[in-house]
């Protein structure tokens, strides 16, 4: 029972890293119907701004200060969400109008730039992320044991999860993107204007991956310029399981992929941790091609 | 006017090429020899490819230095294979067909010297592993030697260290699936432990570049063992001791060669303070040859060396040595090794071979060096333990 609490706790703090990325592909798979497969590198660059940023600054010295840490994320999120709108402009902009094969084509493409960019400018040799938090563990009940680096990657994720809902549901441009992913031509006809929504919703998306990057970098110190492809790939998988599209989909997609990978490690064998997540996907598709939270499009012919 | 442009552009490339071939078969002067060397520059391992590589240069420099072989010097080409096995084969290859060097030295990593020594046993170019230690690597072919000693022998050292120095009785394994040498050290660790009467209370697996490791530490923690076996690479091993101190496990950690690395304490933190791993040398020993060493080694690149740089500077010395012999028997066959490939060099480099087998008694830094039947050296495993962030000497372990 332990055991099984403490994968719980485990598979929760590293499901929210992925619920994170996922929301991002969702977002923009809501309103331009792009798989974004750049966004796994968008949360690396996110990994390594706050690296280099936190050396600048000297965080994670003799004295981790929280004040740093939040400094460092803020820092990143605000380089990542230029990034993405800088992908958009260049990349995803042009051919916007072109097929959706051109487009997906596309994101692969600034995906293997950036991973290569990432490997020629940081290196290939993985960084340690410094400490920017002193690390301390926490235990829950009689043998669950959690540190709190763990315990502040949940709440921050919590945090941004609910402020992206409110700001979504609560605030004009919150609207005005949903009336975007509703009917991109309606949308614009009643004065909406269009492409400064999307670059907002890959600013937004983003700044989230950036904010996994960091969160990631916390628990786990481990930053290469690989790094992005798994995770990316497993998030997708997450926004699918939820129903892409849908902000709560990819918060709950997130959760189980984390902790179905820490179950099947736990339970089953070490080897299908990566197998889990197109298990899950195959699965999805087979049964819910909408997923959880998806709803049912009629297809216009 | 866009095609126009493009077609320019191919012209001059082709106009390019054949410049660039000759500029390449020119390189090569006439008095000199060329080896090989591969090793993981970058990636995941980058300290031993660089420690290896810094090894070599020393020996290699301080020889060219010295007069070389009898006048003539001797120049490494080092290709990085970015800590991957499928780069390991390309770089062999390309050392061996676009170089034509005469011997390759490399890799550290076991997957990776088996990954490329086909290479070598098929084109007949001796290959000399400073640190592979999986017994499978020199049974590629004849020409595939190592100056290290093998994990049978390492394994078993542990285990009787685990067993009987410490007198721990209760096991668990965390291997790294996709590692040659750490599934193989595993095992024999295992087979030992259990033959002295020690229990493995569980066998768990991770695979190289993953981050996490607590989902197997968990499972590793509700089985109480009295220390974990984790015969991985430095980066790896850093992250779950990390991990493992997070969990809030104390048993101590034992591993082989694969953590020496300069970086796995400034990876680990705290988290290995207790545990104990072998090396193939000791830094601090007394002994003049490795003080020498060790002071030349500190001079040149700022850093202690640790037992990878040793094992490649001894390497480098145990083909010298066969050079130099070969130079003193046969001076034709020596010359065929400077010339261009042909029947005269390829029986010079069998020559060179059968020189490298008969290597006895070579005084390297990392201990006496004596390739058996098998191509492999017999040498003794140095333990050491790690108490405050520093290594302390705890034992050297005849074979």
């Amino acid at each position: 029972m332990q055991e099984l609490l403490q994968q719980l706790a485990n598979g929760i703090a590293w499901g929210s890293i992925y619920a994170l990325i996922a929301l991002g592909y969702t977002m923009v798979y809501g309103i331009l119907r792009l798989i974004n497969f750049a966004h796994g590198d968008v949360y690396m660059v996110g990994a390594f701004t706050a690296y280099f940023s936190a050396r600048a600054l000297g965080a994670g010295g003799v004295d981790p200060s929280p004040a740093y840490a939040l400094l460092v994320l803020v820092i990143a999120m605000a380089a990542c969400a230029a990034l993405g709108v800088l992908i958009e402009f260049f990349a995803y902009r042009p051919v916007r109008r072109s097929s959706r094969l051109t487009a997906l084509i596309t994101a692969i493409g600034v995906s293997l730039l950036l991973e290569n960019l990432g490997i020629r400018i940081f290196g290939a040799d993985p960084k340690f992320f410094p400490q920017l938090i002193a690390p301390r563990n926490i235990t829950l009940t009689e043998g669950v044991v959690v540190t709190n680096h763990q315990i502040t990657v949940v709440l921050v994720s919590m945090a941004l999860m609910v402020g992206l809902t409110l700001f979504v549901t609560r605030t004009r441009t919150g609207k005005a993107m949903r009336a975007v992913a509703f009917h991109r031509d309606a949308a614009s006809l009643m004065g909406i204007p269009v492409n400064r929504i999307i670059t907002i919703t890959f600013a937004i998306g983003s700044a989230l991956a950036a904010a996994a990057g960091v969160l990631v970098g916390l628990t786990n110190p481990k930053i290469e310029p690989l790094m992005g492809i798994m995770p990316g790939v497993k998030a997708f998988v997450a926004a699918v399981l939820g129903g892409i599209g849908s902000i709560p989909g990819a918060v709950i997609g997130g959760l189980t992929m984390g902790v179905s990978e820490y179950l099947v490690v736990g339970y089953v064998s070490s080897t299908f941790r990566d197998a889990i997540a197109f298990i899950i996907l195959i699965l999805v598709l087979l049964i819910k091609p909408t997923g959880l939270l998806g709803r049912n499009v009629a297809e216009k012919v | 006017m866009k095609r126009i442009g493009s077609a320019v552009a191919i012209a001059v490339v082709f106009a390019l090429i054949p410049a660039l071939l000759l500029s390449v078969g020119c390189a090569k002067r006439a008095d000199e020899i060329v080896v090989g060397e591969y090793g993981s520059l970058t990636g995941t391992t980058a300290t031993f490819g660089i420690s290896t590589k810094n090894g070599i240069e020393l020996y290699m420099d301080g020889m060219n230095a010295a007069g070389g072989i009898g006048g003539t010097k001797v120049r490494v080409i080092v290709e990085d294979d970015q800590s991957r096995p499928e780069e390991a084969a390309t770089a062999v290859s390309k050392l061996i067909d676009q170089d034509g060097v005469i011997a390759v030295l490399g890799e550290v990593a076991s997957s990776r010297s088996m990954a490329a020594a086909p290479a070598c046993q098929n084109a007949g170019v001796p290959m000399i592993s400073p640190s592979s230690t999986n017994p499978k690597v020199t049974e590629i072919g004849d020409h595939i030697f190592r100056v290290c000693y093998i994990d049978p022998f390492q394994g078993m050292v542990i285990a009787k260290f685990a067993k009987s120095t410490l007198g721990l009785d209760r096991a668990a394994i965390l291997r790294d699936n996709k590692n040659d040498y750490s599934v193989g050290l595993a095992n024999y660790f295992a087979e030992a432990y259990k033959a002295l009467g020690g229990t493995i209370v569980a066998d768990e697996a991770y695979a190289e570049g993953d981050q996490d490791f607590k989902a197997q530490l968990t499972v590793l923690r509700a089985k109480k063992p009295q220390f974990i076996m984790v015969p991985g690479y430095y980066t790896e091993v850093g992250l779950i001791a990390r991990q493992a101190r997070e969990l809030g496990i104390t048993a101590p950690m034992l591993g082989g060669d694969g953590w020496v690395s300069d970086r796995l304490l400034e990876i680990a933190q705290d988290a290995l303070n207790g545990s104990y791993f072998v090396n193939h040398y000791w830094e601090k020993d007394t002994n003049p040859a490795i003080q020498k060493f060790v002071t030349e080694f500190r001079a040149r690149y700022k850093a202690t060396p640790d037992g990878l740089a040793a094992l490649g500077y001894d390497a480098a010395g145990v083909l010298v040595n066969a050079l130099k012999r070969l130079r003193e028997e046969d001076p034709k066959a020596f010359n065929a090794l400077k010339g261009p490939r042909g029947d005269a060099q390829t029986a010079a480099r069998a020559k060179l071979r059968d020189l490298i087998a008969s290597t006895k008694d070579f005084p390297g830094v990392t201990g006496r060096i004596t390739l058996d039947a098998a191509r492999n050296a017999v040498k003794p495993a140095v333990f050491l333990g790690i108490k405050n962030r520093q290594y302390e000497f705890v034992a050297a372990v005849e074979p």
